[in-house]
Formats: structure tokens, C-alpha cells, sequence
């Protein structure tokens, strides 16, 4: 079911896209409703699905991961038995922060977050390499991110 | 600033639930709410902690597509880049503009409504932006795992 936004709430998802930290009444105050207008509202977003969650932005540079790499897998012909077992354990890596399986010349995008390169190559030799079906492995570094924020709301 | 064992207790727990009070991250991590409260400023003063996010699912708006396009420039053009990226920041269906190093020069995510959605977006404004050399297309059928999560 597809959820109907009115300008309303259109202007509190980007209050809360610019700060997610905000309560009820600190979104009223942006948005020009009542404490309990907003409350409502954001309630009615989360329940309809369009808030999924809620999570902390933290600077991975400052925690010492200073490497993210986006890899395109391809499985084996032979490995297509394997899928589950691909991706139960592609999953369980804890550097391994996207698992996508795609239509294209890969079957998955993986998203790696490494402290350096010589972390990423153990991490891509020890933990990817030895994954069950897996074949060809494009790797390629993230330089810098030019996304806008606006996006689509 | 350095960062020590509690630190990384208290952003494990906010990894896990960001809408934690002050007083029931403490009680996880087994302090009281006073150090908690200021490791958490701390850390949200030196930019450990940059904020709070809410995540917003773009298929409950009617978003059901996600295309990947992986492109190359025509490095030969001078600011290839900065004229490309310039341009495509404009789109508000692109949703992630990323330049790389590797066999792909700009990875950029586009979302749609449907797939008819998509080519429009493809055919009338992908294709219209400046020094594309090459573009590569992958679309999401599936998502088995997405987490922000850091393996502190």
C-alpha cells in the first residue's frame, strides 16, 4: 500500500532528515504544530511504515575506519546451489555492512568497511574470497561522496 | 580524541537502538546517568557522534525501483567530474552520488516508481548529463542485509 504524504508531513520528514533527534514538540516548533499535532503525525509515519527506524550517525573516519569499499560479486554456475548459504555467510561478516542481490553483470553489491587497505585486503582475502560460490570480484574504493540531501520527499 | 573500551560499549547500544533514554543506555552498560550523559556529550562535542537520523522506506511513497548505475567519464574533458557531479546533484531521483576508484569512475543510485518510471528518468535525464563514457546498469531485486552498523 502506498502511503499519501501531505505538505505537512512532507515538511517533518525533512526537519527530522536534518535532525533525527528532534522530539515532538521541537518538530512542532519548525513545522508550525502543536506539540500533540506533531506527535500524532510522526506516530501515523511510523506506523504506516514510512519511518522505519531510527539510528545514530557516527563519524567512521573518527572511529578509524578510514576505507569503504563497494564490491560486485558473481557467483559460480556451479555455486547457484549455494545461494543460501552465500548469503547467510556474506551476511555474518561484521565489516560487511550492505548485502544487495542484484539484476546486472553481478549477482550482489557488498558494502566493506575496512580500517586501511592492508585491513580491507585480509578482510576481501580471508572473509570474501572463501565464501561458498563465490567467482569474479570487482572491488572499487570510495573516494568521496557528493550526495545531495534533498532527495525525494 | 581517544575513544576507550565504555565509549564503545555505549555507541554498540546506540548502534543497536538509537531511541535509547540516557537513564536505559546506563543501565545497559552498567553505570550511572551522569558519566553516561557525559561520555555522550563528549563524544557528540569531539564529532564521534554527528546525530540522529530517522530511516525513511521509499517503497511505502511508492518508490518500488532502485537502480545502480555504475559510470565511467570521458576523463580526456577537463573537470569531467565536477561537471557531471554538478549536474546530476540537480536530479532529485538520484539519491547517492559516490566517485570511486576502480573500474568505475561515479556510482549513482536512482529510484522510481516503476520500471516505465525509471526509463523516462533514464532516457530524458541520466542520458542528458555531461562526459558519460559508459554507463552500467544494476537494479535491486533483493536487500539481505543493510546496517549503518560500524564493527566497534
Amino acid at each position: 500500500m502506498i502511503v499519501d504524504l501531505d505538505d505537512i508531513d512532507r515538511k517533518i520528514l525533512r526537519a527530522l532528515q536534518d535532525d533525527g533527534g528532534l522530539n515532538a514538540k521541537e518538530v512542532g516548533e519548525v513545522v508550525g504544530l502543536s506539540q500533540p499535532s506533531a506527535w500524532r503525525r510522526i506516530k501515523k509515519l511510523e506506523e504506516t511504515g514510512v519511518i522505519c527506524g531510527r539510528s545514530i550517525i557516527l563519524d567512521r573516519e573518527k572511529l578509524g575506519f578510514d576505507v569503504v569499499v563497494y564490491l560486485g560479486v558473481k557467483l559460480l554456475a556451479k555455486g547457484r546451489g549455494s545461494i543460501d548459504d552465500f548469503e547467510r555467510a556474506v551476511s555474518a561478516i561484521p565489516e560487511v555492512q550492505l548485502v544487495q542481490y542484484v539484476l546486472g553483470v553481478y549477482d550482489y553489491r557488498l558494502k566493506v568497511m575496512a580500517r586501511d587497505l592492508s585491513d580491507f585486503e585480509r578482510i576481501l582475502r580471508r572473509r570474501i574470497m572463501t565464501l561458498p560460490g563465490v567467482g569474479n570480484v570487482e572491488s572499487n574504493i570510495l573516494l568521496s561522496d557528493d550526495t545531495s540531501g534533498e532527495g525525494l520527499i | 580524541m581517544q575513544i576507550d573500551g565504555t565509549d564503545r560499549k555505549l555507541l554498540r547500544h546506540l548502534q543497536d537502538d538509537a531511541t535509547l533514554s540516557i537513564a536505559e543506555l546506563a543501565d545497559l552498560a552498567g553505570m550511572s546517568a551522569g558519566p553516561c550523559w557525559r561520555r555522550l556529550e563528549k563524544m557528540e562535542k569531539s564529532g564521534v557522534i554527528k546525530g540522529r537520523k530517522i530511516d525513511i522506506d521509499y517503497r511505502t511513497l511508492g518508490y518500488g525501483v532502485l537502480v545502480f548505475l555504475r559510470i565511467t567519464l570521458d576523463k580526456t574533458r577537463n573537470n569531467a567530474f565536477d561537471e557531471f557531479i554538478r549536474e546530476a546533484r540537480k536530479l532529485n531521483e538520484v539519491v547517492a552520488i559516490q566517485t570511486l576508484l576502480g573500474r568505475v569512475d561515479i556510482r549513482m543510485d536512482v529510484r522510481a516508481r516503476d520500471l516505465n518510471h525509471y526509463h523516462e528518468i533514464y532516457k530524458t535525464r541520466v542520458l542528458a548529463l555531461p562526459h558519460i563514457n559508459e554507463i552500467e546498469a544494476l537494479m535491486l531485486v533483493s536487500e539481505i542485509k543493510n546496517t549503518e552498523r560500524l564493527p566497534i
